[in-house]
């Protein structure tokens, strides 16, 4: 039985990982989401590479080029999911841009989403003007819609976790994905906020790479580690289960 | 506009969280200066003083009568200051970063018309630039990627995807959303979210706001067709505009076939396109049953993108323009012809605009009108131009 989001994560000290659907293949990305999860991963995102990443950096983006290459499709990653999911019973989350989702249906994407156990999905371009309809199916569907919240939501803050579910991600720096040394304090103030406004809990990401990064963010429930897993899948594309392991575990002793 | 920022089912705001408070702070700026006395004197002055509004309104005499049909006339934007459109709209654009108090302004460009007047605006305002080309693009138009560097600028060449428009697209929301408090992304093209396609529409509008004044006075009537080249739309946007409401004036986007809408090498939106969301909007694009956008292709830069404003894929859907193919070969053929027959040489862009208006003015009767958007002038592709025709030239 697979757990909701919202469960796995309530007790803190939460580790999300990441990564793209396909890269180096999709064999080695089933493998990849079960060692994480078997690692002590609570949620794992699984990326459907885009021909445009525009809100990621140079590490992701090549990990989209690596998964087109291995011929990924939105049905392939179905595929991936389905047999993910007779592996783990961790919860699954898609990263996508809009357009996938958009051109498959918004419904019928929800609908195999449902079948095939993914509880949540994170569309970073599509903000609160544009999802309304996307959010009524989403919970007709009973799968949450993640809500981003960044250092410039300012006054959109109530209204955005007004539709919080899953987890909020809160964005902690500006720019687009990857690895940074130094991430700014702002964001704990931040989820400090979001706390105080909603249940839900918070997961913070946008450059979190670094046990000792987790400990400046000790009042969110959980990090999310996106472009240093995608790193040493580059690093290491068809053994990097043991390497990723020792990752997640050194991540989640960080709390 | 129907609820905000739709023309019918198309247009949104399709962009991340992080950027949208500043997204929404343009649009607030935009809506109250669009009405602002101070701002539209200042633009206006602008115009007319810096960057040579109004624009001519030429009848071609040679080409009309050659053809021996409908009556050609020129839009003469290609005598605007740095010789495009583009400058209209950048015009307007930087004078409302100023007023936001906004100290740099980026941009994306295809053909590099558009960097050199946000290069040009930055230069007069005493504001930084940063242009992001595509990689194939600062290849072949050199000497745009010069040109803007000698006004200042510091021009990047996006070397992601398929290195040209809709990359540059990419790359400049990218840097935005690295730095926003003191930037400004001056969108080139009628698309992204909105406010930008009302915004470039509105400053745009200039063009059909003289064309439409011209000919009453110089004909006495309206002209029979509006014909302008579509990429993402922003010259075809300003042309239509104050025509839209002139049921008889029939508007005409033509659109970059490359070799042709049954090869993969087109730019054609409307024509083979589908409904998608990127770039911020709901609109048409190239892009595979998937939802990847595809890699288009044309011999012009400035059309050499996969989707198009969300107005004219409104416009298309409840048939007030119509939306039609050049070729590359058709394109070049009336780029060499209007050098010959009325001497001036016209963006390779613009051409697929004549090529059209060379298809259908004979067949139309000598009393009627057809009004041709020369957006832009074509010294930028001379050397694409004998490149093409198998030429060497040596500089």
């Amino acid at each position: 039985m697979v757990e909701k989001i919202e469960t796995v994560l309530k007790h803190g000290k939460g580790f999300i990982s990441f990564v793209v659907a396909g890269d180096p293949n999709f064999d080695k990305s089933a493998d990849y989401i079960v060692a994480l999860a078997e690692a002590g991963a609570d949620v794992v995102e699984i990326g459907i590479a885009f021909s445009d990443p525009s809100a990621d950096g140079e590490t992701i983006m090549k990990a989209d080029l690596r998964a087109t290459a291995a011929g990924s499709t939105t049905r392939k990653v179905f595929e991936l999911v389905e047999k993910v999911r007779q592996r783990t019973q961790v919860p699954l989350v898609f990263l996508t841009y809009t357009n996938p989702v958009f051109t498959y249906g918004y419904e019928a994407f929800l609908a195999k989403m449902k079948e095939y156990e993914v509880q949540g999905i994170i569309m970073p371009d599509l903000p609160l003007e544009e999802q309304a309809e996307f959010v009524a199916l989403a919970e007709k569907y009973q799968r949450s819609f993640i809500q981003l919240v960044t250092l410039k939501s300012g006054n959109r803050i109530p209204d955005i976790v007004k539709h919080a579910s899953g987890f909020v991600y809160v964005v902690s720096s500006l720019g687009i994905t990857g690895t940074r040394q130094n991430l700014s304090t702002d964001a704990y103030e931040l989820i400090t906020q979001i706390n105080q406004l909603t249940d839900v809990p918070t997961a913070v990401g946008f450059g979190v790479s670094q046990p000792d990064q987790v400990s400046q963010f000790s009042n969110a429930q959980a990090v999310i580690v996106g472009s240093a897993i995608v790193k040493i899948i580059a690093a290491h594309p068809f053994d990097a289960e043991r390497y990723l392991t020792t990752f997640v575990k050194d991540m989640k002793a960080a709390w | 506009m129907t609820k905000k920022g739709y023309y019918g089912e198309y247009g949104g705001q399709f962009i991340p969280e992080l950027l949208m408070p500043t997204v929404n702070d343009v649009a607030d700026a935009f809506n109250h200066y669009k009405d602002d006395a101070d701002f539209k004197s200042e633009l206006k002055d602008l115009f007319d003083n810096y960057a040579n509004r109004p624009s001519l309104l030429y009848h071609a005499k040679n080409m009309s009568k050659e053809l021996g049909g409908a009556q050609i006339y020129f839009k003469r934007e290609d005598l605007n200051h740095t010789g495009a459109h583009k400058i209209n709209n950048v015009l307007g654009q930087a004078l409302i970063a100023k007023r936001m108090g906004k100290s740099r302004l980026i941009a994306e460009t295809g053909a590099g018309q558009h960097g050199v007047a946000t290069a040009t605006a930055a230069a007069l305002f005493g504001m930084e630039a940063e242009i992001f080309m595509g990689k194939e693009d600062t290849d072949r138009q050199a000497l745009n990627v010069y040109r803007m560097k000698l006004l200042g600028a510091k021009v990047h060449a996006v070397d992601t995807g398929t290195m040209v428009l809709k990359d540059a697209v990419n790359a400049t929301f990218q840097e935005w959303t690295k730095r926003i408090d003191d930037t400004f992304y001056v969108l080139g093209s009628a698309v992204g979210p909105y406010p930008f396609p009302e915004m470039v529409k509105y400053f745009q509008s200039i063009i059909s706001e003289e064309a439409r004044e011209q000919f009453l006075s110089q004909t006495g009537k309206l002209p029979d067709a509006v014909i302008a080249a579509v990429g993402g739309g922003s010259n075809a946007i300003g042309a239509f505009s104050k025509f839209i409401s002139d049921q008889d004036v029939a508007l005409i986007g033509v659109e970059a076939a490359g070799k042709g809408i049954h090869t993969t090498q087109t730019a054609a939106t409307i024509t083979n396109g589908t409904q998608g969301i990127f770039h911020g909007m709901k609109s048409k694009f190239l892009q595979s049953s998937d939802g990847q956008i595809d890699p288009v292709y044309s011999i012009s830069a400035g059309l050499d993108y996969p989707g198009i404003g969300p107005e004219h894929a409104y416009l298309a859907d409840i048939k007030r323009a119509q939306y039609v193919p050049i070729t590359d070969d058709e394109a070049v053929q009336a780029f060499e012809y209007i050098a010959r027959t009325e001497g001036i040489i016209a963006a390779i862009e613009s051409s697929h605009a004549v090529a059209y208006a060379m298809k259908i003015a004979p067949n139309m009767r000598p009393d009627q009108q057809i009004m041709v958007n020369l957006s832009g002038r074509g010294d930028k592709d001379v050397a694409a131009i004998a490149r093409y025709k198998g030429v060497e030239i040596n500089e």
